[in-house]
C-alpha cells in the first residue's frame, strides 16, 4: 500500500495508507494499530479505493493531544473522510476503529456507504463485564487477543527482543502513545454512551466477530443486533479479537459478499 | 534540617502465602482480607504513635492518601490529619496529600486543608500528588493520558480558590463553577507551605521549580537508589536558574534504630521482610497504563519502580540486601546518625520523611526505634545546613494564639504518648 499525508481542517497532520481502485472505503483500524501486513486490506482493493487513515497517536504524525474526548474522536473521522474528498464510502472499523465508525454513523448516516463492524467496541454489559486491556502486560497480550497465542506474539512484537532496554523503551513509547490515546474513549470502562445513540445508525450493517474473542466476548454482537436491527452477524471460527488477522480469508470474503 | 514522622498505616495481617495465593496488594485485594473490628484497635494504636511523634519533638508528622490498597489504610487522610490536629498543637500535620485530580469538585480540597489548617493553627503542609496509576486510574478511573492536565487544572482552582477575597467564575475543561468561593480560608498566607510528591516524572520537576514548590521523592527504594533521581532533580533546579537549597526537597526513608546494630536485625528483618515481601507485591498491570507516564519521562529511561523486574528484586531480598543497598537505614543510633547524614548530604534534602512503623512492627518496637532516633540521632543532624537554617520558605508557619491541646484539654494526649514497654523477656 502506499502512503500519504494529509491535513485536516483542524489542524491534525494525518497519514493515509491507500491501494486500489473502485468505489472509496476508509477503514479504521483498532487500538493495536496498523499491521506491517494488512491482508484484509489488500483483498478489498481488488475491488475497492480502500482508505486507511492511521489515527493520531498510532503514527509518525503528533497531534493527538487534539483529540480529548468522544466527540473528538468522531468528528476526527469526518475530518480526515471531507479532507480525502470522498462521497459515501463504505466505512469498515476494528475494535476501538469500529467503535468510532458507529459513533460517526450516529452523527451522519446519510454521508455514509455500508458499514462494517469487527469486534468494535462502545457497549458494556454489566452481567459480562470486559477484561481490562489497560491492566494487561505487554506479556500477556497475545493469549488476550489472539486464539493462537504463539502466532499472534509474531504478529505482535514484529521480531522485537523485549529483553533488550532500548528495545523495550522504544515498545514502551509507541505503546503508551497507542494505547494512551485508545484511553480516551476506551477507559476505564469502554463505554461513552454511544447505545443511547445507536437508533440513528440506519444503514446496512455486518457484524463480524471470532468465536474466541477474549476481550470482546462475542454475546456482545448480540447486544448490537438488539440497538442495530438490520446488522447482520458473521462468526468466524478459530479466531479471536484480532480477526482480520487470524482469518483474513474469511473476514476479507465476508466483506466483499456484504459490500457488493 | 527537619524531620516529620510518617506512617503508612499498613495492615499488619496479610497472610504468609499472600505472595502466591493473591496477584496485588493494590487495586483488586480481596477486602475480606480486612476486619473492620481489629480495624478500630489498628487505626488507634497508628494514630498514637503520630501523637508519640508530635510528643517527642519530630518537626511534623505525616498522612497520605491511597486507595484500596492493604499497605496504605488512609483512603481519606484528611481524617486522621483532622484527629491529629486536635490532639497535638506543635508539630506540622504533613497530608502528603491529597490526589486532587480525584475530588469533583477539587474546591473540596482547598475547604478540607483550611479546615485543617484552621483547627491545627497554622501546621498544615499541604501535599498535592498526581497519585500514582493504581489510585488515580484503576481505582478511581481517571483516564491516564488526561491525568496530569486534569491534575494542573485541580491545583489552578485551589490555589486561586485560596487566593481571591471574592467569588469567582472558573471555567475549567474539567470543572466549571459559577461561584467559587472558598470558606473557610487557611491560616497560613498565602497558602500552607506546598509539597509535591513525586516518583520521578520529569515535568514535575519543572513544575516545582516554576512555582518554587517542595519536591518530594517518595518511593521504597531507599537512599542509594534515590541518588540518580534527586542528582536529575538538582540538575534541573540549576538549569532554570533557582537558588540550592536543600528545603526544596524532601525524601521518604526506613528508618530502624535499636540499641546496637544486631539488635536492629533482631528486631526489625522480619517486618521489613513483611513489607517488602507481601506489601510491595503490586500486579505489574497496575503499575504503568499507557498514557499515565509522559513520552519525556519514558524517553529518560524512567522505568517504573513497581515493574516486574523491580518485583522480582522485592521478592527475594534479605535483611543484608535490604541495609546494604540502602533500602533501610538500620543499626546503633550511631550507625543511623552516620548514614542518614550520607544520605541528607549526598541527596541535599532538608527535610526527611521517616518511615519508622513498616508492614506488621508491633506498637512496641516502632516506639523504641522512634524514641531512639529522637533522642539519640535527630539532635546530631539538626544543623547539616548551616548555610540555610533560617530558609524557611517550605515551613510552617503556625499561628502564636492558637487553641493548643495540653492547655485546653490537659492530659487528653497522655496515654498515646506514654512508652510502652517490651513484651516480658523480648530484650
Amino acid at each position: 500500500m502506499k502512503s500519504r499525508t494529509i491535513e485536516t481542517r483542524k489542524g491534525i497532520r494525518c497519514q493515509v495508507r491507500e491501494a486500489g481502485k473502485g468505489a472509496p472505503l476508509v477503514y479504521l483500524h483498532g487500538a493495536g494499530g496498523p499491521m506491517p501486513e494488512e491482508p484484509v486490506l489488500e483483498r478489498l482493493a481488488e475491488r475497492f479505493h480502500v482508505f486507511a487513515p492511521v489515527w493520531p497517536g498510532f503514527g509518525e504524525e503528533e497531534g493527538e493531544e487534539l483529540l480529548e474526548d468522544m466527540l473528538d474522536f468522531t468528528l476526527h473521522g469526518w475530518d480526515v473522510i471531507e479532507t480525502l474528498g470522498l462521497e459515501r464510502p463504505h466505512l469498515v472499523g476494528h475494535s476501538m476503529g469500529g467503535m468510532i465508525a458507529a459513533e460517526m454513523a450516529c452523527v451522519n448516516d446519510r454521508g455514509l456507504g455500508k458499514l462494517a463492524l469487527i469486534a468494535p467496541a462502545g457497549l458494556w454489559i454489566d452481567e459480562h463485564p470486559l477484561p481490562d486491556m489497560f491492566a494487561v502486560t505487554p506479556f500477556e497480550l497475545p493469549a488476550l487477543l489472539f486464539a493462537d497465542p504463539a502466532a499472534g506474539q509474531k504478529v505482535l512484537t514484529a521480531g522485537l527482543d523485549f529483553t533488550d532496554d532500548e528495545a523495550l523503551t522504544n515498545f514502551m513509547i509507541g505503546n503508551a502513545r497507542r494505547l494512551g490515546t485508545a484511553g480516551k474513549i476506551l477507559f476505564p470502562i469502554p463505554n461513552r454512551r454511544l447505545s443511547k445513540r445507536l437508533y440513528r445508525m440506519t444503514r446496512e450493517t455486518l457484524l463480524v466477530w471470532g468465536r474466541q474473542d477474549q476481550l470482546i466476548f462475542p454475546l456482545y454482537a448480540k447486544r448490537w443486533q438488539e440497538l442495530v436491527p438490520q446488522a447482520e452477524l458473521h462468526e468466524v471460527d478459530g479466531a479471536a479479537h484480532m480477526v482480520p488477522y487470524e482469518q483474513p480469508t474469511e473476514v476479507a470474503d465476508a466483506l466483499l459478499r456484504f459490500l457488493g | 534540617m527537619k524531620f516529620t514522622w510518617f506512617n503508612l498505616m499498613p495492615w499488619p495481617h496479610l497472610p504468609d502465602d499472600f505472595r502466591q495465593s493473591h496477584r496485588s496488594v493494590w487495586v483488586d485485594i480481596p477486602s475480606d482480607l480486612y476486619d473492620p473490628e481489629e480495624g478500630n484497635r489498628v487505626y488507634h494504636e497508628y494514630m498514637d504513635q503520630l501523637e508519640y511523634a508530635d510528643s517527642l519533638g519530630f518537626d511534623g508528622i505525616g498522612v497520605n492518601e491511597h486507595h484500596q490498597n492493604g499497605y496504605g489504610l488512609m483512603p481519606s487522610p484528611n481524617i486522621i490529619a483532622a484527629g491529629l490536629a486536635r490532639r497535638t498543637s506543635r508539630a506540622a500535620i504533613c497530608v502528603i496529600g491529597n490526589s486532587i485530580a480525584l475530588y469533583n469538585p477539587p474546591i473540596r480540597v482547598a475547604e478540607e486543608f483550611a479546615m485543617l489548617d484552621v483547627i491545627s493553627g497554622g501546621r498544615l503542609v499541604a501535599g498535592f500528588p498526581v497519585g500514582t496509576p493504581m489510585d488515580t486510574n484503576f481505582c478511581y478511573g481517571q483516564i491516564p493520558a488526561l491525568t496530569r492536565d486534569k491534575y494542573y487544572e485541580a491545583h489552578d482552582l485551589i490555589m486561586k480558590a485560596w487566593a481571591e477575597s471574592e467569588p469567582f467564575a472558573f471555567d475549567g475543561k474539567y470543572n466549571q463553577l459559577r461561584y467559587v468561593n472558598c470558606w473557610p480560608k487557611p491560616i497560613q498566607k498565602p497558602h500552607p507551605p506546598i509539597y509535591i510528591p513525586g516518583g520521578g516524572s520529569i515535568e514535575t520537576w519543572d513544575w516545582c521549580a516554576e512555582h518554587d514548590y517542595n519536591y518530594s521523592y517518595l518511593s521504597f527504594g531507599g537512599y542509594i537508589a534515590g541518588q540518580a533521581m534527586l542528582a536529575g532533580y538538582w540538575e534541573r533546579i540549576a538549569k532554570l536558574g533557582k537558588d540550592e537549597s536543600p528545603n526544596r526537597a524532601s525524601f521518604a526513608q526506613i528508618i530502624c534504630v535499636a540499641e546496637s546494630d544486631e539488635q536492629a536485625e533482631e528486631l526489625f528483618a522480619e517486618h521489613m521482610l513483611y513489607f517488602f515481601n507481601r506489601c510491595l507485591h503490586v500486579y505489574p498491570g497496575f503499575s504503568d497504563p499507557p498514557g499515565y507516564r509522559t513520552l519525556k519521562t519514558i524517553k529518560a529511561g524512567k522505568l517504573n519502580q513497581l515493574r516486574s523486574e523491580a518485583q522480582k528484586v522485592f521478592s527475594n531480598l534479605t535483611w543484608g540486601d535490604l541495609v546494604d543497598n540502602g533500602f533501610v537505614i538500620a543499626g546503633s543510633p550511631e550507625t543511623v546518625r552516620e548514614r542518614c547524614e550520607h544520605m541528607i548530604k549526598t541527596l541535599r534534602v532538608g527535610h526527611v520523611f521517616g518511615l519508622f512503623h513498616m508492614g506488621n512492627m508491633p506498637d512496641w518496637k516502632t516506639r523504641l526505634s522512634t524514641k531512639l532516633f529522637a533522642e539519640k540521632v535527630m539532635p546530631a543532624l539538626r544543623d547539616v545546613w548551616p548555610d540555610w537554617k533560617d530558609d524557611d520558605r517550605w515551613w510552617i508557619k503556625p499561628y502564636e494564639g492558637r487553641v493548643r491541646v495540653e492547655e485546653t484539654y490537659p492530659g487528653a494526649e497522655r496515654d498515646a504518648r506514654a512508652d510502652r514497654r517490651p513484651p516480658e523477656g523480648s530484650l
